[in-house]
């Protein structure tokens, strides 16, 4: 029984990871080709960082992506606080339902009806292009609240909420205990909040390609561009290294985990 | 009091407002855009071209619902694979499920153009054998590949989440009581795994239904869905009348489906991730 599963396993990781090492296996290419490959080479690393277009996009994406995640945390944040102090059933379902909208529905629908949103803005005052820097914001921003508040609202639901009453018996003003108290022990669903706006956005394409301006290319958009042509194995060798940055990410953030979790056993023996 | 509920609207104004322009507004304008012509002018055209796209849906809805399918037949046992290990391993395996969905999918999705297509690694392979090369491109099964492929990490992890809660002692329990395997599963298992079930479906078939680009990759420009149909309208044509009306109705499509998914689940079908 237990082989079974093993074999099991094993298939649907070989399938999850089949494109991933065709990916990494051609970026070695010495050819240009991404299914032909006629030599081990490690030219594509080279051409990649002196590829501008390709860092452009780098830098475009990581700016995007860490000022909507930012804008979104500070939003989403103070959001969650609303809702979970709201005293009318309705009015904090009514806010959820709205929160759930762009969770629930298709990419491609937000991305459209926000860019039917601003070019509808743009015809009413008359400008001559409606999509750029800040309606892509705009969009990403969108996209990014409802995961905050959903990471923050249960933090502050597990907050025994007498901490903060005990911190105004002793003399804080409301506003100060929320700081003090409040904001410390919600602070580890804001960093998770934050960090999963900022891979969210890193990794959008479908939202970014109907809600951005010409004049402003993220890495989703110049590879969509690319595969519409042919793609060069530079690409892949930009994914390798995004793949690797993100392997080391997550087995430091385990063993950190671990560490942490046999800290804990410790504390309660 | 007035201080207190003058601190709350100050504290609720932020995101309401934005709520309200960037989520409520945006639905109207694309219901004003569904319901008009091009000059501004009301018009029932758009809604009634949709007529010509009912084949564009149905093709997507079948799609779809089979990719679905496929991914809960894996991502179920998966999922119940997974709890089996020792919790060490678990979190080590979650992370190793979920590392393919931080790569892009238009370069995950490239990727398997290359396995598949003509000159490909399946072919390469095929005739190194001296066997019959096919092309995969443009066929129905390469596009369900697709779509099973990069959203199977969303259908695992919810199952996971609540199979992984299940009170072990509940298990015992029914073994206590005489439950062999195969009731255990069916009267304990399946049963409490349900709301991740829901969410899984939810999570794999909403983006399946409205994809455009892993049609236009492995369905090499033959097979066309509602999304591909949607961006050309929008990025092509810049008809944005007809592709507004063609995004409202696979709103309400969507809206439909979760609605029955939900009655499935008693109501429990929140999100679970």
């Amino acid at each position: 029984m237990r082989s079974v599963r093993s074999i099991f396993m094993g298939l649907v990781y070989m399938f999850l990871y089949a494109p991933i090492m065709i990916l990494v296996f051609f970026s070695f290419n010495a050819g240009k080709s991404t299914s032909v490959f006629s030599g081990f080479s490690l030219k594509w690393y080279g051409e990649l960082f002196s590829n501008g277009e390709a860092m452009n996009a780098l830098g475009n994406t990581l700016l995007l992506a860490v000022t909507s995640a930012l804008i979104a945390t500070v939003i989403g944040t103070v959001a969650a606080v609303g809702i979970y102090n709201m005293r009318s059933k309705f009015l904090s379902s009514t806010v959820m339902s709205v929160t759930n909208i762009p969770m629930m529905n298709p990419d491609i629908v937000t991305g459209v009806s926000l860019m039917l949103l601003f070019v509808f803005v743009g015809r009413l005052v008359g400008a001559a292009t409606s999509l750029n820097f800040v309606t892509l914001l705009i969009a990403h921003v969108t996209f990014n609240i409802p995961y905050v508040i959903l990471n923050v609202l249960p933090k502050l639901r597990q907050t025994d909420s007498r901490l903060s009453e005990a911190a105004q018996d002793l003399g804080c003003t409301p506003v100060q205990a929320f700081f003090k108290v409040v904001l410390p022990s919600i602070a580890p669903g804001i960093f998770a909040a934050l960090l999963m706006a900022f891979t969210l956005s890193l990794d959008d394409f479908v939202i970014s390609y109907y809600t951005n301006g010409a004049d402003f290319q993220t890495l989703p958009l110049m590879i969509y561009s690319m595969t519409k042509k042919t793609v060069r194995p530079d690409m892949y060798a930009l994914s390798t290294l995004i793949f690797v940055t993100i392997l080391i990410l997550l087995i430091v953030s385990n063993i950190l985990q671990e560490k942490s979790d046999k800290k804990n056993r410790k504390g309660i023996n | 009091m007035t201080k207190r509920s003058a601190r709350q609207a100050l504290i609720n104004a932020p995101y309401m407002l934005w709520a309200g322009i960037f989520i409520v507004v945006p639905l109207f304008i694309v219901m004003y855009y569904a319901f008009t012509d091009s000059t501004g002018a009301f018009s029932f055209a758009n809604i009634l071209a949709l007529a010509d796209y009912a084949e564009v849906f149905r093709v997507s809805i079948i799609f779809s619902v089979i990719a679905t399918i496929i991914t809960l037949l894996i991502g179920y046992p998966f999922a119940y694979c997974l709890t089996k290990l020792p919790v060490r391993a678990q979190r080590m395996q979650m992370m190793l499920v979920m590392l393919p969905m931080w790569m892009n999918l238009l370069i995950r999705t490239y990727s398997w153009m290359n396995i598949l297509e003509k000159n490909g690694l399946i072919n390469t392979v095929l005739s190194g054998l001296g066997l019959p090369t096919a092309n995969m491109i443009g066929t129905p099964g390469a596009v369900i590949l697709g779509m099973v492929y990069n959203y199977l990490p969303y259908m695992i992890l919810p199952i996971y989440t609540t199979m992984a809660k299940i009170d072990p002692s509940l298990s015992e329990a029914a073994e206590d009581l005489g439950c062999n395997a195969w009731q255990k599963m069916r009267r304990l298992i399946v049963p409490m795994s349900i709301p991740g079930v829901v969410s899984g479906i939810t999570m794999v078939f909403v983006p399946s239904i409205s994809t455009f680009y892993i049609s236009q990759k492995l369905g090499g420009g033959k097979i066309l869905l509602i999304g591909d149909i949607i961006e050309r309208q929008i990025q092509v044509s810049y008809n944005y009348n007809l592709g507004a009306s063609l995004s409202f109705v696979l709103m309400v499509l969507i809206l439909i489906s979760m609605a029955i998914m939900n009655r499935f689940s008693n109501g429990e079908g929140e999100m679970v991730v």
